[in-house]
């Protein structure tokens, strides 16, 4: 390599760790104990995948009768106090922190160099990262300098009791599979998860956590990477799927690019955002950000409609979250009718722009009314 | 310049199947394809490489017919094509894989030094967008995940910026070479092999490396031994509890249809009449 920066610390390329070589859970790791999520705090705000997980996370350390934490890094502004106070609202009985102004905005080397001398100070046998594109980066250089196991974008967690190990289950290539995956001989077992795969946990009044504090003890100077700018996306560009409590899908039984217009017109009049199946951002239909399931948005609406899907595991377990499930599909044995709540044998052609006038006359009788 | 690009060959998945009695994917006969997101990652290679000249380097680590796969991106205009290819190899998860690459990389970094490692957001088989990481990790490189573009490469400073997605908008970030960049969907669109690249790619050599040749000699770290992560079970996923209750609209037109299908939905949930009701 040509003028390799100094490292921070010597990655995974260093001395082999002893764990990495064995099957039985050595000794010394059998001292990792607690479920810890990683609490994504950006720009003073924490992302709500992680109090996602903290939910998720209350199960796994209930059922293995051990401690909730969560891990915060950020600046020293006072934003990694505010976040600790609110996870202990979303269940943390403690919460891991390091605060230092090189924290301020994500950088890959400071945030693996801080979360792993947290890990390696205090031993958590679960970590949990949300899978944003902070998260992922995050996991992946961690996991990697840790020399252990990391499953990505899990859709559940459980706990195998008889290994005392967490089975992070995941869709697996194929298009009709789940695989659960375990990591037996390596701590901490790490998994990443995608916003909104998991409920949010009901606020509690909780008493301040246990707080616990590490040093970062790096320089600006040791940091080879800088962040020049941030550019905010503006909003009406970005779709807020995610988070959107009405949602209508469309997928290749629309037939044409120009059809899915249909789709954005009924989202339009519900007051919802649109999205759907991955073969229609292949087709370029629909931008990427408006892909619906497992490797686009993981949706959680009061209502999704999908007109034209066939309902692919994929597309399945980025919408199962959803209250009420409508397809729409002139076959009556697509896969979605397994896991809709409603369903409507009927031509999306002619169902949607019906669905449009019907709901509209009815929202404007509604506001009439009112 | 020298780039590296991680490819990787995987079956096309729009084609794949899975047998209905065993729940195993049926791969014979199923064809491969680059991984489509190494694409864009070839793609900004061989755009710095004509901007700045030198060398692209592409590497995979798959079985003897992920040669295929190179002789693809050759054809494409890389320069040079490496298969990782070795018995010891099978079975590897991310870490295991980002070990075994990390080592080729680091062979061909001693015949030139690597000055750009790229590789794609993620494959769409394994789909977990580790290896990157874990890689730059390894070797120690600036890591750049989620890249859209690169704004502005300086070979001399070995400086390079680049816009790197985030939640809810963009990073720019200024780093050092070398670097490792993972590259966003969209951020190019691959160059047209013509034929008579492909028939230079077909006759080009493919150079073959077993775990010796890369020089790895803890050997326990690679494959199946080498993998952290155990794959214990794989299922189909069960329907739920109840079909889909179907909305009977039979002999109805849409425009009939519609209103009952409405009145269905509001009656499954009193919280979304109210939603809507106040949307
Ligand atoms: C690694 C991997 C990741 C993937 N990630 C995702 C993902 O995140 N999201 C995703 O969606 N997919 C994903 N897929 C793809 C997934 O496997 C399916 O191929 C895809 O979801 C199918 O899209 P579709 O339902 O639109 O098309 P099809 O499967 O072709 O279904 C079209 C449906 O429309 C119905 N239809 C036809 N005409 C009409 C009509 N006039 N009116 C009403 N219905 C009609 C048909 O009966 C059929 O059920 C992934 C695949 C892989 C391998
Ligand atoms: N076997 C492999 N050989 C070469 N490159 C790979 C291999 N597996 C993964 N990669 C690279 O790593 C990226 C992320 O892969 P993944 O972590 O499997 O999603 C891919 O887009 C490739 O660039």
């Amino acid at each position: 390599m040509s003028a390799a920066p100094t490292p921070p610390r010597p990655a995974g390329k260093g001395p082999a760790k002893p764990a990495g070589r064995s099957r039985e859970l050595p000794e010394h790791l059998k001292a990792y104990k607690g479920v810890w999520v990683f609490i994504e705090l950006e720009r003073g705000r924490v992302h709500p995948v992680s109090w996602e997980l903290l939910g998720e996370g209350r199960k796994l350390a209930d059922t293995l009768g051990v401690e909730l934490a969560g891990v915060i890094l950020g600046p020293d502004d006072g934003s990694v106090g505010a976040a600790g106070a609110d996870a202990a609202a979303y269940g943390a009985d403690a919460v891991y922190t390091m605060e230092d102004p090189i924290l301020a905005a994500y950088r890959t080397d400071p945030f693996t160099r801080g979360l792993t001398v947290l890990v390696e100070a205090h031993k958590p046998e679960i970590l949990l990262l949300g899978a944003t594109t902070l998260g992922r980066d995050l996991a992946g250089a961690v996991a990697t300098t840790l020399a252990t196991g990391l499953t990505a974008d899990c859709t559940e967690l459980a706990i195998d009791m008889e290994t005392r190990t967490l089975a992070s289950t995941r869709p697996t290539f194929g298009g009709s599979l789940l695989c659960t995956i375990q990591t037996l001989h390596f701590r901490p077992q790490m998994a990443t998860i995608r916003p909104r795969v998991m409920s949010m946990p009901d606020r509690r009044d909780a008493s301040l956590p246990r707080v616990v504090s590490e040093a970062l003890a790096m320089e600006e100077e040791q940091i080879v990477t800088k962040v020049l700018d941030f550019i905010p996306d503006r909003d009406q560009d970005t779709a807020h799927l995610a988070y959107a409590d009405i949602v209508v899908g469309g997928g290749l039984g629309l037939g044409s690019a120009d059809n899915f217009r249909l789709v954005r017109e009924l989202a339009e009049v519900l007051g919802g955002e649109y999205g759907g199946s991955r073969p229609l951002v292949q087709k370029g239909w629909i931008p990427a950000d408006r892909q619906i399931g497992q490797t686009g948005r993981t949706i959680r609406p009061k209502l999704y409609i999908a007109a034209g899907i066939s309902g692919a595991i994929q597309h399945r377990v980025g919408t199962e979250g959803a209250d009420v499930i409508l397809a729409i599909n002139t076959d009556a044995n697509a896969p979605i009718f397994d896991f809709a709540t409603h369903g409507v044998i009927a031509d999306a052609l002619e169902m949607l722009p019906a669905l449009t006038s019907a709901f509209r006359r009815r929202l404007d009788g509604a506001a009439r009314a009112a | 310049m020298h780039c590296v690009v991680c490819i990787k060959q995987v079956p096309d998945s729009a084609q794949i199947r899975v047998h209905p009695v065993t729940n195993t994917i049926m791969r014979q006969g199923v064809p491969t394809i680059i991984n489509p997101y190494d694409l864009y990652a070839l793609e900004e290679a061989l755009r710095v490489r004509d901007a700045f000249g030198g060398t692209v380097s592409v590497i995979t680590m798959g079985p003897p017919m992920a040669e295929a796969a190179l002789r693809k991106a050759l054809a494409f205009g890389a320069d040079r094509a490496v298969l990782m290819t070795d018995r010891i190899f099978a079975g590897s998860d991310t870490l295991a894989t980002s070990y075994v690459l990390s080592h080729g990389i680091m062979r061909l970094a001693a015949e030139a030094p690597v000055d750009i490692v790229f590789a794609g957001k993620q494959t769409i088989d394994g789909d977990t967008a580790q290896v990157g990481p874990g890689i730059a990790r390894r070797l120690n490189l600036n890591q750049l995940t989620y890249v859209e573009k690169i704004d502005r490469l300086d070979p001399a400073a070995d400086e390079i910026v680049v816009h790197r997605r985030a939640e809810g908008g963009v990073h720019v970030l200024k780093t050092e070479l070398p670097c490792l960049i993972t590259m966003l969907e969209g951020s190019n669109s691959i160059r047209f092999a013509s034929m008579d690249d492909m028939f230079r790619a077909a006759r080009a050599e493919v150079t073959v490396w077993s775990a010796a040749d890369a020089g790895i000699e803890d050997q326990t770290r690679c494959g199946l031994r080498g993998s952290p992560t155990v794959v214990r079970k794989v299922f189909a996923p069960k329907p739920r509890q109840e079909k889909a209750k179907l909305i009977d609209t039979a002999g109805l037109g849409a425009a009939e249809a519609a209103p009952k299908v409405i009145d269905a939905l509001l009656a499954a949930d009193s919280k979304l009449a109210d939603h809507l009701a106040a949307g």
